[in-house]
């Protein structure tokens, strides 16, 4: 009992003398720690990124289901390429042909889906290109849910800003009161286990 | 049958007419006072009666139509598009919602029945009321205006000569669902009707307090309740016909359906906070004006043509109609809002960034950001063409990238709000309550990833494993509420566990009631997040052919013809086996059919569904080559968990609907002061021994 008592004190005063000692060189190693941390995190993230690139990228059937999922049928069902169930449906066997050939051939992503707006026209694509007008298609709704959601959170951080001004400006605290109402909270808490 | 049909609408019409006029009328008169030639309170009810009269004349049509459909009166031309003889019974029922006449008829008939059910409990507050059956009766105008004049249902055929059978209802509609899922949408999106009347009502008449949201709270419930339900049958619907392997296609007329439950889940979630701190009373009052609008913008999208969809079964010109009357009523809400606004000003403005009103707040903007993403995904090709000649395409590739990050995002806040106390949240409580479900969130993950997803290697496994994260934390946020008030209620009144719950859930109907939905709605997105990992396989198969799909083994026994005098199909009779053990009695047996009266294909699909997945099979056709079967397997995983949410959620929001047992506070053997300075503290400070079950 004594040696463990002994052996904390042991590990733990070094450290508090430190920081009274010198309060700046504790801040500076938890900031190296912080910063080795966050690049070892960058870096598992980027290998993550580079076996995420790669994996997938050259099984064939894996391509197929990949680019077949960003074509539509052009028979006018309106439907997927591969979710085209169209009875006696005029194009998908072709479509589906073209697109096995493309990938046979060795052609990347981007030239068998160009190869395909060539020949059907824009429509042919389940979503719009990140090009020109089609840019918009992507960018209205990430940019309307975060201009939401950054000026929600800054009208309600306003608000919660305010409020004691306006709480003080009607009745003023008193300790006894606010004590009060802290042990009748705590007494609620305490008793019902909940908030 | 025609004739009284007609005439049983142009009696409504003149009905509901008068309801709005002389409704409007006396309510003009009460609100300016004053001497009057006319009692105003004897027109209002006056109006109240035409209104009843009005429910009446419309069931007469309705009955007309289900008559004429039953009696094969090919006399009318709705009868002959869309019903043949040897169409079956219940899809004669059908055949009344599947043509826009119909349909449209059936709108008119369900926010007859409403308002019906309105105008007779009017007693609650009988001027509140009288505003709501006006507004009501206004939209019913609109209705049967279409029908008396742009789309009438008993229209005769053309040179009057009757054909001896008609065209038949369209084979997509020929399935169980079809009976039962637009009167549950439809009663969806007509009920929305109600709280939009009962809010434009208490703005008009500047009505005191907040009874009006508890007046209307069960309507909007019993609402989305349908709709909820509506929409999921319409899911399985798409799943067991269209053959496509999928439930959702984000296909025009299911966004449609979508965006006003977005808006109106806002409003139920909103609606809170202006009954418990008399907040966001502007807020409410327009996402209940926009919900209504969106359920005519469904209707007008579907209907006008205006955006191309494999649901649309009805196309035609009312949608200049449509635009007509959403812009007055957008127009009459903006006037009213615009004049009334004082009326609105908030009790309260939001306290702290980490409590309950803001994580409803946040979960409002997120529901509307959803409901605006798919508003813009649904309108961009006609904008596309607008702008650069050309129809951009939008299908599940788009929403998938685009809904599915702010749907994983809903789920987070569907497990924070709860955590959250009204007001503000200490740090020590988001501690106590945080912990638990963020531990399950870390510990989900790591085992899955152990288990071998690879988040990194696909967008839709890395949403996948989110969502089945999220799922188990928000679960467990759950759970650990039940238990922390079951285990109080059982601290106090002794009672078993099982016994503990019940009377806890009883207590405060809403608040677990609510929670239970939200249960439900954490099992649906554990059956969404199965997606990801759907596998198919497709074959042409003659008898004693195999197809391996998963762990499954299909052998083909047979291809089979059959032919009755509604439709002629062939089919594949396939045994299933699993381990080289056959798994299932009888085989299984994807079907195509075509039916004599049109020579309309349809896919009728095969389905083995277990919790684990769904072993989904569809007769494609015949092989232009060899002439055998092709036969398409999809193995879909967690697919029976969306229909086990939805059974949840229904509970849930039955569990809700109940009133909670109020007097049941005063049996608590809890020591609180009954007076004094603690007990009114504790009353201001809205942390009172309700919260022990009323903190919903």
């Amino acid at each position: 009992m004594r040696s463990w008592i002994s052996n904390a004190s042991r590990t733990v005063r070094p450290s508090s003398l430190r920081s009274l000692s010198n309060p700046t060189s504790g801040d500076k190693e938890r900031r190296r720690r912080w910063g080795t941390r966050i690049s070892r995190a960058a870096q598992a993230l980027l290998i993550a990124a580079v076996v995420c690139v790669s994996l997938g990228a050259t099984d064939p059937g894996a391509r197929f289901n990949k680019i077949g999922g960003k074509l539509m049928c052009t028979c006018g069902c309106a439907q997927s390429l591969l979710g085209c169930d169209h009875y006696g449906c005029p194009n998908r066997g072709g479509e589906m042909d073209e697109l096995r050939d493309g990938i046979a051939n060795g052609q990347s992503d981007a030239m068998i889906l160009d190869g395909f707006v060539a020949r059907w026209g824009a429509t042919v694509l389940g979503a719009p290109t990140t090009k020109g007008f089609d840019l918009v298609a992507w960018i209205m709704p990430f940019a309307v849910a975060a201009v939401a959601l950054i000026g929600t959170g800054l009208l309600v951080r306003n608000w919660a800003k305010n409020q004691p001004r306006l709480a003080s400006a009607g009745a003023p605290l008193d300790p006894a009161q606010a004590r009060a109402e802290e042990e009748m909270r705590e007494r609620i808490r305490r008793e019902t286990g909940t908030e | 049958m025609a004739a009284f049909g007609s005439f049983a609408l142009l009696i409504g019409l003149a009905l509901a007419a008068y309801n709005l006029f002389a409704g409007g009328v006396a309510l003009r008169l009460l609100a300016v006072g004053g001497p009057a030639r006319v009692s105003p309170e004897r027109l209002a009810e006056t109006a109240r009666r035409a209104g009843i009269a009005g429910f009446f004349t419309v069931s007469a049509a309705a009955f007309a139509l289900i008559w004429s459909v039953f009696h094969n009166d090919f006399s009318i031309e709705y009868i002959v598009e869309h019903s043949n003889i040897a169409l079956p019974a219940p899809y004669k029922f059908a055949a009344m919602w599947s043509g826009q006449e119909g349909s449209l008829l059936l709108w008119a008939w369900l926010l007859a029945a409403y308002g019906f059910v309105l105008r007779l409990t009017h007693k609650t507050d009988v001027k509140l009321y009288a505003h709501a059956g006006t507004i009501m009766a206004a939209v019913q105008v609109f209705f049967l205006l279409l029908l008396n004049f742009a789309a009438p249902p008993f229209s005769l055929v053309r040179g009057g000569i009757a054909p001896p059978d008609g065209n038949g209802l369209n084979p997509l509609l020929q399935y169980p669902e079809m009976v039962i899922h637009p009167p549950m949408l439809y009663l969806g999106y007509v009920g929305f009707t109600v709280p939009f009347a009962f809010a434009l009502g208490a703005l008009m008449m500047r009505y005191p307090g907040e009874k009006w949201i508890h007046i209307t709270r069960y309507w909007t419930m019993f609402t989305w309740m349908f709709l909820t339900v509506g929409i999921f049958l319409g899911m399985h619907w798409a799943y067991a016909v269209l053959g496509w392997g999928g439930y959702w296609g984000w296909d025009p007329v299911e966004n449609a359906s979508l965006m006003p439950w977005l808006t109106g889940t806002a409003f139920l979630h909103s609606v809170m906070m202006q009954e418990k701190r008399g907040m966001m009373k502007s807020w409410n009052v327009w996402l209940i004006f926009a919900t209504f609008l969106l359920t005519l913008l469904g209707t007008l999208l579907t209907r006008a043509g205006l955006v191309s969809s494999v649901h649309a079964f009805a196309q035609s010109s009312i949608g200049d109609w449509f635009v007509g009357f959403m812009l007055i009523v957008l127009t009459v809400c903006i006037f009213t809002y615009i004049l009334q606004r004082d009326h609105l000003k908030s009790e309260h403005h939001l306290e702290s960034l980490v409590s309950r009103e803001s994580s409803f707040l946040f979960n409002n903007v997120v529901l509307l950001a959803a409901c605006f993403t798919i508003l813009w995904g649904t309108l961009f090709p006609v904008l596309s063409e607008y702008v650069e000649g050309t129809k951009t395409t939008l299908s599940g590739a788009y929403y998938s990238h685009i809904a599915v990050p702010i749907g994983v995002f809903l789920l987070l806040l569907t497990g924070v709000g709860p955590l959250l106390a009204w007001r503000a949240s200490s740090f020590r409580s988001l501690r106590r309550n945080f912990v638990l479900p963020g531990v399950a969130f870390v510990v989900t993950a790591i085992v899955l990833i152990a288990v071998g997803l690879k988040p990194w290697a696909d967008e839709g496994v890395f949403y996948s494993l989110m969502t089945f994260s999220l799922a188990t934390a928000v679960a467990t946020a759950i759970s650990s509420e039940f238990l922390r008030g079951a285990a109080v209620v059982r601290r106090q009144t002794g009672k078993n566990f099982v016994a503990s719950t019940i009377l806890l859930i009883r207590r405060s109907t809403r608040r677990y009631g609510g929670y239970i939905v939200h249960l439900g709605l954490v099992i649906i997105f554990i059956g969404f997040a199965g997606y990801a990992f759907n596998r198919t396989a497709e074959k042409s198969m003659g008898p004693g052919d195999k197809l391996l799909i998963g762990p499954y083994t299909l052998v083909n026994l047979g291809n089979t013809q059959e032919s009755n005098p509604n439709y002629d199909s062939e089919y594949s009779l396939l045994d299933v086996y699993e381990n080289g053990k056959k798994i299932l009695a009888q085989p299984m047996a994807p079907e195509k059919r075509v039916y004599a009266v049109n020579g309309q294909p349809q896919t009728m699909v095969a389905n083995h569904s277990t919790m684990r997945w769904d072993l989904y099979l569809v007769y494609e056709g015949r092989d232009s080559t060899s002439g055998l079967p092709i036969i398409k397997a999809f193995l879909n995983p967690l697919v029976s968990w969306i229909w086990i949410g939805l059974a949840v959620m229904v509970f849930g929001t039955l569990v809700a609907l109940v009133p909670s047992l109020s007097p049941m506070r005063a049996a608590v053997a809890v020591p609180v002061p009954k007076s004094g300075p603690m007990a009114g503290q504790a009353a201001a400070m809205g942390v009172s021994m309700t919260s022990l079950g009323g903190g919903d």
